[in-house]
């Protein structure tokens, strides 16, 4: 299955990262268009009409999230999340990497659509070299013009300042993530207000993830109609998705939506390592609910595919089991990350991942009875919907849905701790 | 009237004799310039100044090599804000250190993919060869969006993978020799994936 590169276009040039060669193939002419030619509203319209979906994880409607900030002349802010840090997503690295004055353009006319005068790219401090690439890259803009005050004598100006995170995953969601860039520690707010109200010292703001952002100059420059020739109805476009794991060649793939699941991992990916077959995958993210071979390997890779197969898409990133990966185990690794990264905020969060890493360590060690698989279950249904941002549900619903599906496997791992105990 | 009973907070030591420190004035802190500057110029990018309180412990951690207590002070000098304030905001991210962490810093990381494909064992390989070395710093990281390179680790801030655990002590080895890291395994030299076999 060949991949449909419309993000990824000439990426394969080197060239492509600096201002001369993403202009040698028509870069910052969309900007040029949108801020000499058009209205703010009728680029915000083109986003909406394009139907295109937030590719950060929650897949909400890109033009709809920025029409829900008030009009009139006040304090905007637009965010780049930049800050991936979900187990199993490298393809915003990949993107800015390789081509960081598209992802620039599109903040600049994200900026324009949402009328906002000050934008951050929020991004993640383990990815120094990409943040440098970055720095480079709006350097060279501010100097072309395509930044800054008076934006090609439009009197229009944009201010983008590259900021680098210091390592907290909690920063990837959105609220957290304004208040590291305030300054503060990074813990979640309340919603409502949600940011696109009171967002960023108090203001109405915009935030959406580098992939997001970087499909706007292809729609605004094409059109919303030709950006809906790719994809399903539901998720229109095309989607960077980062496969790993067990398969032979992990990497960024770009394909339509809607591909079938099996094409990307096992023709794309290159399928399982010798002798080996798909036992189970995530399929957007170790957040997402495990699929087993059988149930996700053909579904089409969409949103509305994934969230009816009980799982998400999320931001896009398989993560690949093969029959020789011990499910308790993978449960134990998920459940770490999720304790580790746990702000502290909120109690469920807090102790539910706490302890659900203890008993998975029970179960691996042997040291669990049959009894503490329903108190793991029952641990996760506590933390669902209970916390002030899903970090908590990130791990509670992975973890329920392994021990839903492969209890056989959790209580084969208790049963032969106990006969060893036993002959022992 | 009975007598209140005694908060043995305060017979046992848990309430500091002191008050917290205020903002530091900038001539008691020895603050160099150029670290100054610097910060001075990070605030300037921001409608508040308090949004460089990262940038500005970065600044110190480059110049010290951790964010030392003497640097944070320094820093929460040049900002106007307290000390408190920004080791609050040092101790919540992995990156930013309050304890010394040597020259080089090595990451591995031991998250889903790169455990799937040994990731453990390259953590394991680092440690036994650092083990003589205080300048270098190995510690196991959660995911550093590289899954494409598993398993991998961050090298002084720079990606390497895939590695084979033997790679481990040939890295460690060029460190300490003061020369290029594993120049074949670096991640800015890869291919896209699917360009990976023309």
């Amino acid at each position: 299955m060949p991949e449909t590169r419309l993000l990824l276009k000439h990426a394969e040039d080197p060239a492509l990262r600096t201002l001369t060669g993403y202009k040698s193939h028509g870069g910052y002419a969309t900007l040029e268009k949108a801020y000499k030619e058009m209205e703010a509203d009728e680029v915000l319209k083109e986003l909406e009409d394009s139907g295109l979906r937030g590719r950060g994880g929650a897949g909400f409607s890109m033009g709809k999230k920025a029409s829900f900030l008030p009009r009139g002349e006040m304090d905007k802010y637009l965010c780049c999340n930049a800050d991936e840090s979900e187990p199993g997503a490298f393809k915003d690295r990949e993107l800015m990497q390789r081509n960081p004055h598209q992802l620039i353009e599109g903040i600049a006319i994200a900026a324009l659509a949402a009328g906002a005068g000050h934008a951050f790219i929020f991004i993640r401090g383990e990815y120094d070299s990409q943040a440098d690439v970055l720095d480079a890259a709006v350097a060279e803009a501010y100097e072309a013009g395509y930044l800054g005050e008076n934006i090609l004598g439009t009197h229009r100006d944009l201010e983008l300042v590259v900021h680098r995170g210091a390592g907290a995953y909690i920063c990837g969601e959105e609220t957290a993530l304004l208040d590291a860039l305030e300054g503060k520690r990074g813990n979640p707010r309340l919603k409502p207000p949600f940011p696109a109200v009171q967002g960023l010292y108090g203001g109405p703001t915009l935030i959406n993830n580098v992939e997001t952002l970087s499909n706007v100059p292809g729609i605004v420059a094409n059109g919303a109609e030709w950006f809906r020739g790719f994809g399903t109805e539901q998720s229109p476009g095309t989607k960077v998705v980062s496969v790993s794991g067990c398969v032979r060649r992990p990497g960024n793939y770009e394909v339509e939506l809607g591909v079938p699941t099996r094409e990307l991992i096992e023709d794309l990916a290159g399928g399982p390592l010798e002798g080996h077959k798909v036992k189970a995958f995530y399929p957007g993210g170790s957040s997402s609910p495990v699929l087993t071979a059988e149930e996700g390997l053909d579904l089409p890779y969409s949103f509305e595919a994934m969230a009816e197969a009980g799982s998400m898409l999320g931001s896009g990133s398989i993560i690949v089991a093969d029959d020789s990966v011990s499910i308790p185990h993978m449960a134990l690794r998920t459940a770490r990350f999720y304790h580790h990264e746990s702000c502290g905020k909120c109690t469920p969060c807090r102790e539910g991942t706490n302890w659900t890493v203890k008993m998975l360590e029970r179960v691996v060690h042997g040291e669990a009875t049959p009894m503490d698989l329903d108190i793991v279950a029952s641990v996760q249904d506590n933390i669902i919907g209970h916390c002030l941002c899903v970090l908590g549900d990130s791990m509670a619903m992975p973890v329920a849905s392994m021990v839903r599906k492969y209890r056989d496997e959790f209580e084969a791992a208790i049963a032969a701790a106990q006969n060893e105990a036993v002959a022992a | 009237m009975s007598e209140l009973p005694i908060d043995v907070a305060l017979t046992e030591g848990r309430v500091p004799e002191r008050a917290p420190e205020e903002v530091p004035e900038l001539h008691e802190v020895g603050c160099p310039d150029e670290l100054r500057q610097r910060i001075e110029e990070l605030m300037s990018r921001y409608p508040d100044r308090k949004s460089a309180s990262i940038p500005a412990l970065w600044a110190v951690q480059r110049l010290y090599g951790w964010c030392t207590p003497e640097g944070i002070r320094q820093a929460a000098a040049v900002m106007r804000v307290t000390p408190a304030y920004l080791e609050s905001v040092a101790s919540f991210y992995d990156l930013l250190h309050t304890e010394p962490v040597g020259t080089h810093q090595v990451a591995v990381c031991t998250n889903i993919s790169c455990w799937m494909r040994g990731g453990d064992e390259l953590l394991d390989a680092f440690r036994a060869a650092a083990a003589d070395d205080e300048s270098l710093f190995v510690t196991g990281f959660e995911c550093l969006g590289a899954c494409d390179i598993a398993p991998m680790a961050s090298i002084d801030e720079r990606y390497y993978g895939p590695l084979e655990a033997a790679e481990a002590a040939v890295a460690v080895g060029q460190l300490k020799a003061g020369e290029d890291v594993l120049p074949e395994k670096a991640l800015e030299k890869r291919p896209l994936a699917g360009d990976a076999d023309a």
